[in-house]
């Protein structure tokens, strides 16, 4: 876009800075100089003689006005200086003019741009921006209600979707500093190329907001490592969903809940962030009920399932166990069919607990199976107290639940595969868990002597499921 | 002003919505015949639902109280569940 040689300037009716140097502008054009006038909000406001309507905002847009009135020179066609709000020596220095204006007041800052304002800004970004969108565009027919529209698209998990619109998922990108068009992987089970732009597209339709979207990011990059196996953990028709546990900064800056109803709903970030990642699997992958997913339950999980730990306590924290210290974000996830309540209000000392908490452990799947499915424990503050006033570690803890879930082999039932093992072979005992098999993070409310006991897949390791950590990055 | 959205699939089905699979027959099959009170749709859905009980097929009559609004909720349920095609008579 060309821009008249000389001096332009910006300005709107609606600021009282702009009002004062309407004067000034007109007494620089009356002294030979060739001013141009962009007015964003009323054409008929300046009294020069080049006004140019810049009610769409293009011309404030290209020329980057954050701030009215803004005084530029344009020589050979570029911008040689700049002044913004009223500076009288600025003025003077970009002008060549001596004593404009003398009676002013040296200084008035100037009032905000109209091209910046919330709303206004990303709808002149897409409309003259150089970032264009890969996704299809698809017109909501007139007067069709657009909620209803992506209902009737299929993009819903059952509850209202924000409509994605191209203004909506250019604020969703500007979460992120990664290209929109790269690639995180292919999505299952379709195995649709998933880029930036779709997640951001299903982090709007979730509900996120834009500093969520680096931890949707991660969360979608670790439900495509392999190792993780996101299309059997769709496919199965055991309970289990993907669940994202958030460690880091990134959990106070986002305003993430680890304390009371953490597991439950009312916190933003952790319900949306949750749902964006199974929004990406259902429109991205494919991965629908009664399709793909062929869960014989399901879960309420399935809508999402996100929280953060809490890092304030003795405890090495979920990410430091997987290697990234306490400086970093990072989503580690999980398969989770939903949490059990495991109760004991009676245990002061950890010998107690370990017994109550081994002991509702034990039923996992089956009682009498060994080898069963990976366990998330929520330890409780009241409960993660008995255990810090007597200094045990987590991996303390873990070891002692280990000790006391051997199950004796009398016991084994549907646990052993008996047309593969003689009865000579079974050992006496079997453990209830696979090594590394028990993973203990805590959060919860202040009070309740209660800890949460959180199952996921019965297919784990090689054969199945992995947790997976990921880093967050910007 | 139209609404444009982004797709936020992986595109691998067609923009407009695909019509339900016609059935090969209407042997075994019930059709409602849907009268939207518009002057002389009963003549109309009459001889089709003759045409119909000719060929061994059944039909359930039904009426919309009147055509310039969408047929009530109840009466869209009333068909859904007792019938598996249905035949609208529009226009007079």
């Amino acid at each position: 876009m060309q821009f008249p040689e000389g001096l332009i300037a910006v300005v709107k009716r609606d600021c009282p800075t702009c009002l004062l140097v309407d004067p000034i502008l007109k007494s620089i054009e009356s002294r030979g100089l060739s001013v141009t006038v962009y007015v964003q909000d009323d054409p008929t406001f300046s009294s020069n003689s080049h006004v140019i309507d810049d009610r769409g905002l293009e011309y404030s847009f290209r020329l980057g006005i954050e701030t009215v009135p803004t005084l530029i020179r344009i020589t050979d066609g570029r911008e040689a200086a700049r002044a913004v709000g009223w500076q009288r020596a600025e003025w003077e220095a970009l002008t060549g003019l001596a004593a404009l204006a003398p009676e002013l007041p040296a200084y008035r800052p100037g009032c905000g741009s109209v091209s910046v304002e919330p709303g206004i800004a990303e709808r002149l970004a897409v409309r003259y921006g150089t970032r264009t969108m890969q996704a299809r565009r698809i017109e909501v027919p007139p007067l069709e209600d657009e909620f209803e529209w992506c209902f009737e698209r299929g993009w819903s998990d059952g509850l209202p979707l924000v409509p994605p619109t191209e203004e909506r998922v250019y604020r969703m990108l500007t979460g992120t500093t990664r290209d929109p068009n790269e690639i995180l992987g292919a999505m299952p089970p379709n195995l649709s190329p998933c880029s930036v732009e779709k997640v951001a597209i299903n982090a709007v339709m979730a509900g996120c907001k834009p500093e969520y979207l680096p931890v949707v990011l991660a969360a979608v990059e670790a439900a495509l490592d392999p190792v993780f196996c996101l299309h059997g953990l769709l496919a199965t028709t055991w309970f289990s969903a993907p669940m994202i546990i958030v460690n880091g900064p990134v959990r106070e800056a986002i305003g993430m809940n680890w304390q009371g109803n953490v597991l439950g709903q009312g916190n933003r970030a952790n319900a949306t962030i949750g749902r964006a990642l199974q929004l990406v699997v259902r429109n991205v992958g494919g991965g629908k009920p009664l399709e793909a997913d062929q869960s014989t339950f399901g879960t309420p999980a399935k809508y999402t399932f996100c929280f953060a730990e809490d890092e304030n306590t003795p405890w090495t924290t979920l990410a430091e166990d997987h290697g990234i210290s306490r400086e970093r974000s990072s989503v580690t996830l999980f398969s989770a069919d939903g949490p059990l309540g495991c109760l004991d209000q009676k245990s002061r000392a950890p010998a107690g607990l370990i017994y109550s908490l081994a002991g509702s452990l034990r039923g996992i799947n089956h009682i009498d199976i060994a080898n069963a499915a990976d366990v998330v424990i929520v330890i409780g503050p009241e409960h993660g107290r008995v255990f810090d006033e007597a200094g045990w570690s987590k991996a303390e803890v873990v070891a002692a639940l280990h000790e006391h879930l051997q199950i004796p082999a009398q016991d084994l039932g549907m646990g052993t595969d008996k047309a593969l093992v003689s009865v000579a072979d079974v050992p006496p005992t079997m453990p209830k868990f696979r090594h590394g098999g028990l993973s203990l993070v805590r959060a919860g409310g202040a009070a309740g002597l209660f800890s949460a006991i959180i199952p996921g897949w019965l297919m784990k390791g090689s054969l199945g499921t992995d947790p997976v950590t990921k880093e967050i990055t910007p | 002003m139209k609404a444009i959205l982004l797709d936020p699939t992986g595109e691998l089905d067609p923009i407009q919505r695909a019509p339900l699979t016609k059935p090969a027959s209407l042997t075994g099959l019930t059709v409602g015949l849907l009268d939207i009170s518009k002057a002389r749709g009963n003549v109309f859905l009459d001889r089709i639902e003759q045409l119909f009980n000719l060929r061994g097929v059944s039909t359930k009559r039904y009426k919309k109280p009147t055509f310039t609004r969408p047929a009530p909720i109840s009466l869209v349920q009333e068909i859904a569940s007792q019938c598996d095609v249905v035949v609208e008579g529009l226009a007079d």
